[in-house]
């Protein structure tokens, strides 16, 4: 309270506290809004409301209170995700707390990402995994949802609980990429790699130029009209 | 900040062209690509590798006289932030296995190997474990994982073509055989890739490939991933430790001069830890942060060379560092995200990139490097058909609207979920505006030399990740940095568990190197004060620091 900082208009708020004198240890990491680790609540002279953002994507307001969050002590169930039954029981099982969210909506309002942190909470709860992974796949997991949640809630770790299960048990099977595994491990491609490995450039710029380009605009039905280097 | 009136008014050549664009990109007709000749007569020209007085010979260590740029050179011709006769090495706060050094996605997946191989894991890093580089990639990963069209012979081609044919041939072995069970064993780890309704991957071009071999989860592949390998290692709590905000600042040798540990430094409570392992994984990652040249950067607060600099001083060589990474497409408008990366799948999705009279000038597909030039000679006096923008810098439009006529009304924020959301803030849709881009500093091409086991030649070192030196040879591709730290992660993490099992006894702990160093330092005249690893970079402002009456800063550290 009262320390009173001049800083350029423009800048975020992540800047400003570095112009003002600041290095900061917690509560930096991509200054690009992606990674979470610069959650800020504030608040306008004047007002009651507790408003979020990232600080390296948010402008400093004139007259703005500022706390950063960028660590908050939540929560992490343990699991094995391989052996884990891909259901809504599950989650329930491993955060049972998520029967005790009384539906305030905090966390939604909290959120800098604009996710209905909420509706994917309701989501885990009627046991539609798939749905909260959709939801949630914009969560940068800064903590802001469970800092303000009054329940207790550990919204973005029962997030990141359901895309891992989505995204491992109830995703297609992609077949032609085990193919490709499988032929690498048979060798398949083992003698042309080796001459490449031991060609001399003159060699090598050759068979550069000669690649044939997949058009932009080609969709999964092109094939190559070579097909000695497959 | 929305586009102000005179940026609003050169938008307007950008739309007068774009339906003819649109036309030519359906019916398959790309603007010329460059003759390998062109691609190095435009890198001579423009590129910021080969302008004179930028790099200079390195007057120590074991690379002596590799010239290499300026930024890099001043921290490793600096002192350690150790008195290695001020710490008692027998004071041993902990013990591990293997130690990682890094908290990114070479780190991580290490983390996870060498846990699934049977030893106990110590993994320490700067910030929070998570916070790197591989959480801000966008575009995507690649891998040969359609054999009808593709395969790792070709995916071999475009690297070492990109690379300017001098990479490590069995390091890029290694990356495009490794490939496709790298994306296989992400998708195991519950990564969510974008997918056809039959399980086919989706897959797009980046510049230089020859095939669409871009997997992706939206735009934020890099984070999917990341979040998910950190999840994944804290499902390991009985194997793996995690140490965050607590750097390595030197590396620790035995007598028999095997890596055995380093010396960490909590950034919080000000503490220098000893730390003892039979095996060592340095995955720091680049360097982006040094901002060589001034340039503007895409990297993470973080990115400071802090693993080049213990490595090459316990003695590791060096190896295409002659060459700096930028991205062909930072962002320069609005001033908030200066920098920030806009990821090459816009290019890859089919947007043009345009001069300030709204005209291609070069092939949108381009490898970064000669993409950058290009952009660079069309800004600079030459040419002069740069764009202006409010704050002085130049820039050319990347024509994101491009893609809702290619792909489909609402394919931009469907496809660029994180991009679109952040412009928005700022009052910019790109859906319906261009963006305003410039060659921004984004990778280090080389780094410490390793194999492709990531050994060293120091016994019981390894090295995974950005902070290595050849796989990419003089330019990396895109897509190939998240595959080569979890590539080479969880090929460190096995090589460091099964040597760390097998290694008897440690010698007596020292750093010796550093003296050493020291003195070498001394012996060819260099007096100075500087300190590295440099560990975070200092955007104070001068004004504030002139009132920091009773501060002291060692490096850029207060």
């Amino acid at each position: 309270m009262g320390k009173k900082y001049e800083v350029p208009a423009e800048l975020t708020i992540q800047k400003a506290m570095e112009h003002a004198g600041y290095q900061l240890i917690r509560g930096c990491g991509c200054r690009g809004g992606i990674c979470g680790a610069c959650g800020t609540v504030y608040r306008q002279p004047g007002s009651y409301r507790i408003q979020v953002g990232l600080a390296c994507q948010t402008i400093v307001q004139a007259d703005m209170y500022i706390a950063q969050i960028p660590f908050f002590p939540a929560n992490k169930a343990i699991y094995d995700l391989n052996t884990v039954e891909p259901t809504g029981e599950t989650v329930a099982a491993l955060y049972p707390e998520i029967f005790k969210c009384f539906g305030c909506n905090t966390c939604t309002k909290s959120c800098p990402m604009d996710i209905d942190v909420m509706e994917y909470m309701s989501q885990t709860l009627r046991g539609n995994v798939r749905k909260a992974a959709e939801l949630s796949f914009d969560c940068v997991m800064c903590g802001l949802c469970t800092a303000r949640c009054p329940a207790e809630q550990v919204q973005y770790q029962v997030a990141i609980l359901c895309r891992r299960i989505y995204g491992r048990h109830l995703t297609p099977r992609s077949s032609h990429l085990e193919e490709a595994v499988s032929a690498v491990q048979t060798g398949r491609f083992e003698k042309k790699l080796r001459e490449l490995m031991s060609a001399d450039v003159k060699e090598l710029k050759k068979h550069y130029v000669a690649r044939e380009t997949e058009p932009d605009m080609a969709d999964e039905s092109w094939k190559p009209k070579a097909r000695e280097d497959l | 900040m929305p586009y102000p009136p005179v940026l609003q008014e050169l938008i307007k050549r950008v739309e007068r062209t774009r339906p003819t664009r649109i036309q030519r990109k359906k019916a398959g007709q790309e603007f010329p690509a460059m003759s390998l000749e062109e691609r190095e007569k435009i890198l001579e020209k423009y590129h910021p590798d080969f302008i004179k007085g930028t790099k200079r010979p390195i007057r120590v260590g074991p690379s002596k006289g590799y010239s290499v740029s300026n930024e890099l050179v001043s921290l490793l011709e600096a002192k350690s932030r150790v008195n290695p006769d001020g710490i008692d090495l027998e004071d041993v706060a902990l013990t591990a296995d293997v130690l990682i050094i890094g908290g990114g996605g070479a780190g991580n997946s290490a983390a996870i190997l060498a846990a699934q191989n049977g030893v106990q894991v110590l993994l320490c890093t700067k910030l929070r474990n998570g916070d790197a580089n591989t959480m801000m990639a966008e575009g995507g990963i690649q891998a040969a994982t359609k054999l009808d069209k593709d395969s790792p012979y070709l995916h071999y081609l475009d690297i070492i073509g990109g690379g300017h044919f001098k990479n490590v041939p069995q390091l890029v072995h290694t990356l495009v055989t490794e490939a496709p069970d790298v994306i296989q064993w992400l998708l195991d780890l519950g990564c969510i890739f974008s997918k056809s309704l039959d399980g086919r991957l989706q897959t797009l071009h980046g510049g230089g490939t020859c095939r669409k071999r871009m997997h992706y989860a939206g735009d934020i592949t890099g984070a999917e991933i990341m979040r998910t390998l950190r999840d994944e290692v804290r499902n390991n709590p009985d194997r793996i430790k995690v140490l965050e905000f607590s750097p390595a600042v030197e590396l620790i040798l035995d007598e028999e001069g095997g890596c055995a540990g380093a010396v960490l430094y909590n950034l919080e409570t000000e503490e220098y830890l000893v730390v003892k392992a039979k095996a060592v994984i340095v995955a720091t990652g680049g360097y982006g942060r040094l901002h060589i040249q001034d340039f503007m950067t895409t990297n993470h607060y973080g990115a400071t060379a802090d693993g080049l600099v213990i490595g090459y001083r316990a003695g590791l060589e060096l190896c295409f560092l002659h060459t700096v990474q930028f991205h062909p497409t930072g962002a320069v408008f609005p001033e908030q995200v200066e920098g920030l990366l806009i990821t090459e799948k816009f290019r890859g999705a089919g947007a043009n990139v345009l001069n300030v009279e709204g005209e291609q000038f070069v092939y949108e597909k381009e490898p970064r490097d000669v993409e950058s030039a290009a952009f660079i000679r069309e800004c600079s006096t030459d040419v002069g058909k740069g764009v202006p923008t409010p704050t002085g810098k130049m820039g050319v439009w990347l024509d994101s609207p491009m893609i809702e006529a290619l792909l489909g009304p609402g394919s931009v924020r469907k496809q660029f979920p994180g991009k679109h959301i952040l412009f928005r803030r700022h009052g910019i849709d790109i859906s319906k505006e261009p963006m305003l881009v410039y060659p921004s500093l984004h990778y280090q091409n080389g780094g410490l030399v390793y194999n492709a086991n990531c050994e060293t030649k120091i016994p019981g070192l390894f090295i995974a990740g950005e902070v290595g030196g050849g796989v990419h040879g003089e330019n990396r591709l895109m897509g190939n940095s998240l595959l080569d730290v979890v590539c080479f992660g969880r090929i460190a993490g096995k090589s460091a568990a099964e040597y760390a099992r097998q290694r008897p006894r440690l010698g007596r702990l020292s750093l010796h190197h550093v003296r050493q160093y020291h003195k070498e330092l001394e012996d060819v005249g260099i007096k100075t004060d500087a300190v590295a690893p440099m560990l975070l970079p200092d955007y104070v402002s001068a004004e504030s620091k002139k009132r920091q009456l009773t501060s002291r800063y060692l490096g850029t550290l207060r």
